[in-house]
């Protein structure tokens, strides 16, 4: 390979196709390499076709593209993530499969199988485990605190469009060039143009940049709409649990966020322009790098773990019908678990040579984290004691997560003793416990709060039946792929290595692909339960919007809830708001008057940058400079152009509003309460019958 | 002079008959605060990185080949003019003054910040004529990392005046460009913050240390 590198295209060459590995070289490895290109391609054709065929590009491009309604923000971030989820899962079978093939060097090669760790983390951090949970958060937040949209609606249209870009680079370096091996903390100098001097850990680098960027904004746009948008009466202590994780969660964005882009740009400035950061010589330091990304990359997990809290906060108080127990220590347990979080990101290079000391303090800063957690443990367990509980999707996540959740924890005390993570450090035993954590706590956590609020977005409930398969399916396969790893793990095997000769092995990893195979049946499951329940759809109907006999302001309105959210700004008077309305009797209010709305109208720079970045981050990766720069001045031009837009908003007379709202309000005095028991019946139409034997 | 008794902010004055513009501006300043806090951090970091880097000179240049302080004394007068000059462009908005005065210190606070940028300029390539360039070491890449960092918000706060300037010129005073001058002048004081830390920690403290 004769490179060029400084002509039109760059870099870019024919050898960058995967196909002509293909023919220089037909084998496992490159037919693997080839169908995963080739589904990217497919899935694109599918797509373009589809949208083409139903003629949709045009209510595509209005009613979503350009829409800056935070619930359609809320619902394109979460389809982004269940497709970048579905890569992820099968990039994680893949890396299991090739441990299954047995001793020996399996089916890839081994670059092939470290571009796969890669990706995998990359995508399941940044792209799935993100823009999950602010998908949700966008989607149930404003509802929560009675707003009509975020602090800064097209703002947030812009970190989508950045999110998405940054995701879609993912993609495009399954089919040109390679992806880095460097795994998802890319640590220097491996990562260096030294040792790396292909385009990989270009790829990583800017699409972390670009949605860092993103997801920094978001971070300041939620701090922002939960402190300066709650309704009137709403305090900070009558705030619903899952707001209080998520403006924690924000403020971790915002101050965690910065150590990886400094990270990722320095490791930039090193490749692109010869700087010596983290280089091996003339004074680079890649201990810094090791610092900045932990210094990012512990607030992280818990800044993705910390709403999963709140879900399931709001999960077990909805389906034990009882106000959550102890609410002013989950606050603070929250709030300590936030602060904690920033002090304990030594505990990723334990063997790296610091003092004993250090280690020490650090250890114990993250044994602390557990006390908090245990607190939270014990007021969810609390919530459920004498609670009149229905087994519904959300609360069976719950249940799981209860109790996988609690082995994760505690394997993760074990590993904070720096003793123990000598022993332990860099083996399969760390991809267990980060596994244990990060599945039952985030991701169910995340398919929970999709069953608990998908009749909210769409106005009809999931399938139940098929709801259960999935969570089955998840928890039976998360044990077999991930309990086998602490055992293969205490015997030694290391993570990230492509083969391995210990036949002692063999078995653990027989049922770990087995694990990763009912997982794979787990994601299929959700897309067969989201289409089985569209086809149902006219029996699951919950137009009145409250069908789980909901606690919090959000059940208060239709489902799906009007582009305003509500007529009128409800005024809160206690913390389960709705549900103590629901007690009084004095739910579903009819207003004296009606006012004008006014909106934010669309717009189309989210989108705009979007595409923009996209060309910008593909012209870095493949040094074809003039286009970088010529994007950039782009950026730049159309954002200030942007600015001189003066018809940002839309109003919505009282007319309409009031029209809206009386018919709503017809509809929930002629349907039939139903019984919370009954709420999975297709009698459910969303109007919970209050409670007579209530129970707290 | 009459102002509007409660809920204003230093140099806005929107009248208490726009209760709803306060509240906008209210939450757009607070959110510009918090996304300074978290550039902010930017800027911690690569203090860090410099302060741990000062002795990484690999056998090149150092800051006492390096350093001219004249010439940081200059950028220091220069960029603490600009932000007594964006000061005064807040006072005349905050009192009403004509739009033209606003539009006067915006223009003398480009020109400052222009002449910031060139008198930084000459000193990283009187610094390259001694060979201290960032490829030489890492603590030329610490420097060259951070100092110019600085010059891009400087550069980035001077494309912002020549926006707002001309977006006064065509919209005139609507609540909407008052915001954003309020959130132009936190900019503009927090690059000043910013410098101090520069002079403090990368030239002083490269003197003292390195």
């Amino acid at each position: 390979m004769t490179p060029s590198y400084s002509g039109f295209l760059g870099r870019l060459d024919w050898d960058a196709l995967p196909i002509t590995g293909l023919i220089q070289n037909p084998n496992a490895n490159e037919i693997v390499a080839n169908a995963a290109a080739a589904i990217v391609l497919v899935g694109v054709f599918v797509v373009v076709g589809l949208l083409s065929w139903f003629r949709l590009w045009t209510p595509l491009w209005r009613d979503w593209l350009t829409s800056v309604d935070h619930k359609k923000i809320g619902i394109m971030y979460v389809v982004f993530a269940i497709v970048m989820l579905a890569r992820g899962v099968l990039e994680g079978v893949v890396m299991r499969a090739q441990q299954a093939a047995g001793p020996g060097d399996g089916f890839l090669e081994a670059e092939h199988f470290a571009e796969l760790f890669s990706t995998h983390g990359t995508i399941m951090i940044f792209f799935v485990a993100v823009p999950f949970v602010f998908g949700i958060a966008n989607y149930v937040v404003p509802l929560m605190i009675g707003a009509r949209d975020v602090a800064f609606p097209r703002l947030n249209q812009i970190s989508l469009g950045l999110t998405v870009s940054s995701g879609m680079m993912l993609m495009v370096s399954l089919v040109v060039g390679r992806f880095s091996t460097g795994g998802w903390t890319a640590y220097p100098p491996y990562t260096g143009a030294a040792f790396n001097p292909g385009v990989g850990p270009d790829y990583w680098i800017w699409a972390i940049v670009v949605s860092g960027v993103g997801t920094t904004l978001t971070g300041i746009n939620f701090a922002v709409t939960i402190y300066k948008m709650r309704a009137p009466g709403m305090t900070f202590m009558r705030l619903p649990m899952y707001c209080w994780t998520i403006i924690c969660s924000s403020i971790l964005i915002v101050f965690a966020m910065p150590p990886l882009g400094v990270a990722a740009l320095l490791l930039a400035a090193d490749r692109y322009l010869d700087f010596h950061f983290f280089t091996n010589d003339l004074g680079g330091n890649m201990m810094n790098y090791a610092n900045l990304f932990w210094l990012f990359g512990h607030p992280e997990v818990y800044l993705l773990v910390l709403p999963a809290y709140g879900i399931y906060s709001e999960v077990f108080a909805t389906f034990s019908a009882k106000r959550l127990y102890g609410y002013n220590s989950l606050v603070i347990a929250t709030m300590s678990i936030a602060v904690l979080s920033f002090t304990v990101w030594l505990h990723h290079f334990f063997t790296m040579g610091q003092s004993a000391l250090i280690n020490a303090v650090f250890g114990i800063a993250t044994m602390l984290i557990a006390i908090p957690t245990g607190v939270k443990v014990y007021d969810w367990m609390a919530t459920l004691w004498r609670g009149r509980i229905r087994f519904s999707v959300p609360m069976l996540y719950g249940l799981a997560f209860l109790m996988l959740f609690v082995i994760g924890g505690l394997s993760g005390v074990i590993l904070a003793n720096p003793t123990v993570d000598y022993q332990v450090h860099n083996t399969l035993f760390l991809v267990a416990h980060f596994h244990n954590v990060l599945l039952p706590g985030v991701l169910f956590g995340l398919l929970a709060a999709y069953n608990y609020w998908f009749p909210k977005a769409f106005g009809f409930r999931l399938n139940e039946v098929w709801g259960r398969v999935t969570v089955a399916l998840w928890t039976i396969g998360f044990l077999l792929t991930f309990m086998p790893l602490y055992f293969v793990g205490l015997m030694g095997m290391p993570r990230r290595s492509f083969s391995y000769d210990d036949p002692s092995f063999h078995p653990f990893m027989m049922v770990a692909i087995v694990g990763a195979l009912v997982i794979t049946c787990a994601l299929f499951s959700v897309l067969i339960q989201l289409w089985v329940s569209i086809r149902d759809r006219e029996k699951t109907r919950v137009p009145v919007g409250d069908p789980w006999d909901g606690r919090t302001l959000e059940w208060s309105i239709p489902s799906p809830p009007p582009p305003y959210n509500f007529a009128i700004i409800p005024t809160v008077t206690d913390r389960d708001d709705f549900a103590a309305a629901k007690d009084k009797g004095a739910a579903y209010p009819t207003p004296d008057a009606y006012e004008d709305i006014e909106l934010p109208r669309n717009t189309g720079i989210g989108f705009v940058l979007c595409v923009l970045s996209g060309i910008w981050m593909f012209a870095l990766v493949w040094w074809i400079w003039w286009l970088a720069a010529l994007m950039t001045v782009l950026m730049i031009l159309a954002v200030i152009v942007w600015t001189f837009d003066d018809s940002t908003e839309l109003t919505i007379p009282a007319e309409e509003v009031r029209k809206d709202h009386e018919a709503w309000l017809a509809r929930v005095h002629g349907e039939k309460a139903v019984d919370r028991d009954f709420e999975t019946s297709p009698e459910n139409r969303g109007l919970a019958r209050p409670d007579l034997e209530a129970v707290t | 002079m009459k102002r509007a008794p409660t809920h204003s902010y230093p140099g806005i004055n929107l009248g208490e008959r726009h209760a709803s513009a306060h509240k906008a501006t209210e939450v757009v300043t607070f959110g510009f605060w918090v996304f300074l806090m978290s550039d902010l951090v930017y800027f911690g970091l690569m203090f860090a990185i410099y302060i741990t880097m000062i002795d990484a000179q690999a056998g090149g240049p150092g800051p006492h080949e390096l350093f001219d302080l004249k010439s940081i004394f200059a950028q220091t007068l220069i960029l603490l003019t600009s932000s007594l000059t964006v000061g005064l462009a807040m006072l005349a908005l905050k009192y009403n003054l004509p739009r033209a005065r606003i539009v006067l210190w915006f223009g003398v606070t480009l020109l400052l910040g222009i002449s910031f940028l060139v008198l930084e300029v000459r000193d990283f390539m009187a610094m390259a004529e001694q060979g201290g360039i960032p490829q030489r070491s890492g603590f030329l890449s610490a420097f060259f990392g951070l100092v110019p960092l600085h010059g891009l918000h400087v550069a980035a706060g001077c494309l912002w005046l020549i926006v707002l300037g001309i977006q006064l010129r065509v919209k005139g005073m609507t609540d909407v460009i008052i915001s954003r001058v309020v959130r132009l002048a936190l900019f503009w004081h927090f690059l000043d913050l910013i410098w101090i830390g520069i002079i403090t920690i990368v030239y002083f403290g490269g003197l003292t240390y390195g």
